[in-house]
Order: C-alpha cells, then structure tokens, then sequence
C-alpha cells in the first residue's frame, strides 16, 4: 500500500537567527512554540485542529526530554489522538513524514504537528559523549569524537577505496556556502574558497572545520493535513509524492560498509518506486550535510551517481547556484544553521522551494523536490519526495 | 583543578566475559554454533541466524585497519594529553571488526588495510585491547 498523494504539506514555520543564536535568550519551547504558530497561520489551520502530534528532540534529556510529545503537547495544549516520538537523529523528521502521512491515510489523525527546536549554541552544550554502558561500552574508552569521528572513519574508507580527494569533499562545501549568499536568513554568508577549507583546523583527519556543519540554535514546525483537508487551506498544498526509511547499525563499527549508507539506498529506493519518478524528474535537491562527506555518500546512495562516481559529480560547482545540480539551496547546515538535528529544515527548505517563495535562491520552475535525512554515525535514512500541482 | 578520569567500560552481562578476557590477556569473541559466523559485540544470540547457541573463542588477535581517524581534538577531557591519537576500526582475520586505538606508532603512519595486532594496555584499573602496526 502506498501513501502517496495521502497528504500534503500546507504550513511551514521557523524562527530568526543572529550569529547562530535565537534572538532574545528565547527557551527551547518559546522558539519550537513561535514555529508552530507560524506554520499553522502558514496553512491558515487553527491549533484545534491538530490532531496529530510529531516530534523529536535532544532537550531535556535526561528527563522531561524522554517524552517529548507529551511534553510539548502540555506547553502547546495540544491532546493529540495519534503521537510519535520517533527519535531516529536527523532523519527523525523525513521518517514523521511518512508516518503522519501513513496515520492521516488510515483516519487515525487528520491535521499532523511535525516539530523541532534546540537552544544548543546559545546553552553552549555540544552533543553529549555517548555514556560507557551498553554499546558505548565498545567506543568510548577508545575517545573517538562525536559525531565528526565516525564520519570521519567513512570519509577515508571512501578514500581508500575510491580515491576520492579532500578536494572533492572541499567542493561541496564551497557551493553550500554560495547558496547561503543568496539566503539572508543564512548564519555564514561570507565567500569561501576551496582553499579556505582545506587550510581550515583539522578536527578528525580528513575532515576540517571547514567540512563540519555549525552548531547553532533553530526551530521549525510543519503542518501536514489530509487530500481533503488541503483543498481548503491558505497554501496550495505540496503533496508526498513517496517516502521511506530504514537504519543499517548505530555503532559505526557495524556499518557494513563505510563508503556504502545502505539506509540511504533503501529509503531513496522505496521513495523513488512510491513516487513513480524518476531521477530526472527531480527539480531540486536537500539532503543532510552534516559534513560534507555526508553529502557526497547519500548522492551515490539516493542514485544520482555511481559508488564511488561523488567527488567527479560535486567537481567543479555543479551543485552551486547555476549549477546543473540546484543543492542544499538554503545553504544547508553547513552554512545556514544546524542545531542539532537538521532534517525538519531541509523539508522547510524544499516546501518553499516548490512553493516559489525563494526570492533570490529560487530554483525556477521547480515541481518536484528530493529530501534525505541522515542521523546517527550514517545510521538512519529517510527520504521524502515532494511535489506540487 | 579537576582530575579527569579516562572513560572505562561499563561490564554487563553481554560484555563480562569479554573483559574478563583482556585482563587475562585473551581477545575472546563469540562464535555461533548453527551459522558458524563470528561475532562482535558480544550478545544473547546471534545477529545473523537468531540462535541462541553461542560459543566463546579465542581470536588470532590479527587483523586489518578497516578505517581510521586522527583525533586532532580530545573527545574527553581526560584525553587532551593524548591528541593527536588514532581512534580505527579492526577487521580482525575472524570477520569482525572493533573500534580501538592503534598505538606506539606516528600516527601519519596508518593507512586503510594495514596489518594489525592485538596488545592489551591498562586503562583505570582496566584492560583494553588495543592495536600496534606489524
Ligand atoms: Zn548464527
């Protein structure tokens, strides 16, 4: 059974950002609330109507954060009929799609609150080092950093096999930062060349600062209604065309092929059969850039190039503006924001893509975009395809 | 000024034996019984067949650096003094592979696929395997 055309997207909400901070010592349910708010005056849907309520964070942990929804659904005054907190990193997000989509199709909700936010630079609290019991037993005497270590340990197996260049990995971060130019919401905006990045700090050979997202704050919130629901919102809806997910391991020593994310492959499979398109049909394209290998490894993996084809098919700023390749348009983590978990961003990004309401990084014409969510050490993967009418 | 302890293992009832193991200089992985594969972390059955017939056995302790980092930078404040270090994953010749350090070498010496073997080292009243270049 398929759930494509289910449901469609008709809010999306986020919040300023000076220097990588929310504006105004806001808390993390303030921002996640201002989010909501606008999404919903986005779709023109009163907060009655959510029946549904999705989210997943790394605030409040341990503690209050252990039950998200619950917790954000006192804040809101929301008392959902269907909740999901499934907490799979940056993918979380992609993965809400599909399941709110798959609910809303079944009755089992009719108006989906998918949200997320962080306050990580302005709380000066970096990802926690993962604790010594159950699997962390296993990495972290051994003091490999986290996240950047195991990506790390990708990016030269990818080197070793491949031969791809600290050059190529260089490349994607140099067009990510020409899209954030053209965005003025972006937090890094100055030009970067490739040698700016190859002579950045190393922090985890190969991978430089300049091949890390940032750490900042953010907060985004989508509306997701039924095909009935849609016909009567302020925004034209922004259909899901397909969706899938899947994870391989969590430790990065179980992956079963560094230079391979076979999450990525089903999910992007999966997406691409329910949507009934093609490569070629996509317009546009978001995928997580945790680092910049990240980007290069889900290309190969989604199928817009071979194994080990990414470091010719990101040479020479094909993904920058202008390029053949419209990437990561909002200038992506790497430059416009990255608070933690990235991926409600990334479908924000392709919404307003779709929609027309990018101004100056408008990628023209756009009809169908691709979303694809990585967390974890490239554990988990889902993909969305979006389209309008 | 704080004393930051280096970060030790948590032995649990998956894991006891295994430690036990490198205290007494012994790289002891399971082995299920019905598959024949190898198998590493050490768990009540096993990740490939879902037997629960699973065997203790001693490993060569030789392997291959499937893949490495430098750490240019501690992921613990107890490892500052030791930046820049290698943090790899060991295919050992049974099939599976482990996260560890490789050790007593330059680290600009490593690469992918390099030969390996096992040296316990105490770490907190702990041992831990890790890995020199043969
Ligand atoms: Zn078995």
């Amino acid at each position: 059974m398929s759930i494509k055309r289910a449901a469609a997207i008709v809010g999306v909400g986020d919040v300023e950002l000076e220097n990588g901070k929310v504006i105004g010592n806001k808390s993390v349910f303030q921002i996640q609330a201002m989010a909501a708010k606008r999404a919903l005056d986005d779709a023109g849907i009163k907060k009655e109507e959510v029946d549904g309520l999705f989210t997943a964070g790394l605030w409040g942990l341990p503690g209050v954060g252990q039950f998200p929804s619950a917790v954000i659904g006192e804040y809101l005054g929301i008392q959902p009929r269907y909740s999901d907190s499934t907490q799979i990193g940056g993918s979380s997000f992609e993965a809400h799609v599909g399941h709110a989509a798959a609910a809303i199709q079944s009755g089992l909700c009719e108006v989906a609150l998918i949200l997320y936010g962080s306050t990580q630079a302005s709380d000066s609290v970096r990802l926690p080092v993962k604790p010594t019991t159950l699997t962390g037993q296993y990495e972290t005497p051994f003091g490999l950093p986290n996240p950047v270590g195991a990506y790390a340990m990708a990016a030269h197996r990818h080197m070793h096999q491949y031969g791809t260049k600290q050059e190529h990995l260089a490349e994607i971060a140099v067009a990510t930062r020409k899209w954030a130019q053209l965005n003025p919401e972006a937090t890094k905006r100055e030009p970067l060349s490739i040698d700016d990045v190859l002579n950045s700090k190393m922090i985890s050979d190969p991978l430089h600062l300049l091949d890390c997202c940032l750490v900042t704050d953010g907060a985004g919130a989508i509306v997701l209604v039924s095909a009935e629901r849609a016909k009567d919102c302020r925004k034209k809806p922004i259909w899901i065309l397909g969706q899938g997910e899947s994870h391989s391991h969590w430790s990065i020593h179980a992956m079963p092929d560094l230079a391979t994310v076979t999450s990525a492959q089903k999910s992007g499979k999966a997406a691409f059969e329910m949507a009934g398109v093609t490569h070629d049909d996509i317009d546009v394209v978001e995928i997580y850039d945790s680092f910049t290998i990240t980007v290069l490894l889900t290309l190969e993996a989604l199928g817009f190039c071979k194994p080990g084809e990414g470091g010719d098919f990101v040479a020479n700023q094909r993904t920058a503006p202008g390029g053949v390749f419209p990437l990561n348009t909002n200038g992506g983590g790497l430059s416009y924001a990255h608070p933690g978990m990235y991926g409600i961003f990334l479908l924000i990004e392709a919404v307003r893509q779709l929609r027309g309401e990018c101004a100056e990084r408008q990628v023209e014409g756009a009809k169908i975009a691709l979303v694809n969510g990585i967390g974890g050490s490239l554990s988990t993967s889902s993909t969305c395809i979006l389209g309008r009418d | 000024m704080t004393e930051y302890k280096k970060p030790i293992p948590t032995p649990d009832g998956d894991s006891k034996t295994f430690w036990d193991g490198c205290s007494e200089g012994k790289l002891l992985i399971q082995k299920c019984n019905d598959c024949k594969n190898h198998i590493f972390y050490p768990r009540e059955v096993c990740p490939h067949c879902m037997s629960d017939q699973l065997n203790w056995v001693e490993a060569s302790g030789k392997g291959k650096v499937y893949s490495y980092t430098i750490a240019r930078r501690a992921a613990h404040p107890s490892l500052i003094e030791d930046v820049p270090y290698i943090v790899a994953l060991i295919e050992l010749d049974e099939g599976v592979r482990l996260m560890s350090n490789i050790i007593n070498c330059d680290v600009e010496e490593v690469r992918c696929d390099m030969d390996v073997k096992v040296i316990f080292q105490k770490q907190e009243g702990m041992v831990l395997p890790k890995f020199e270049l043969v």
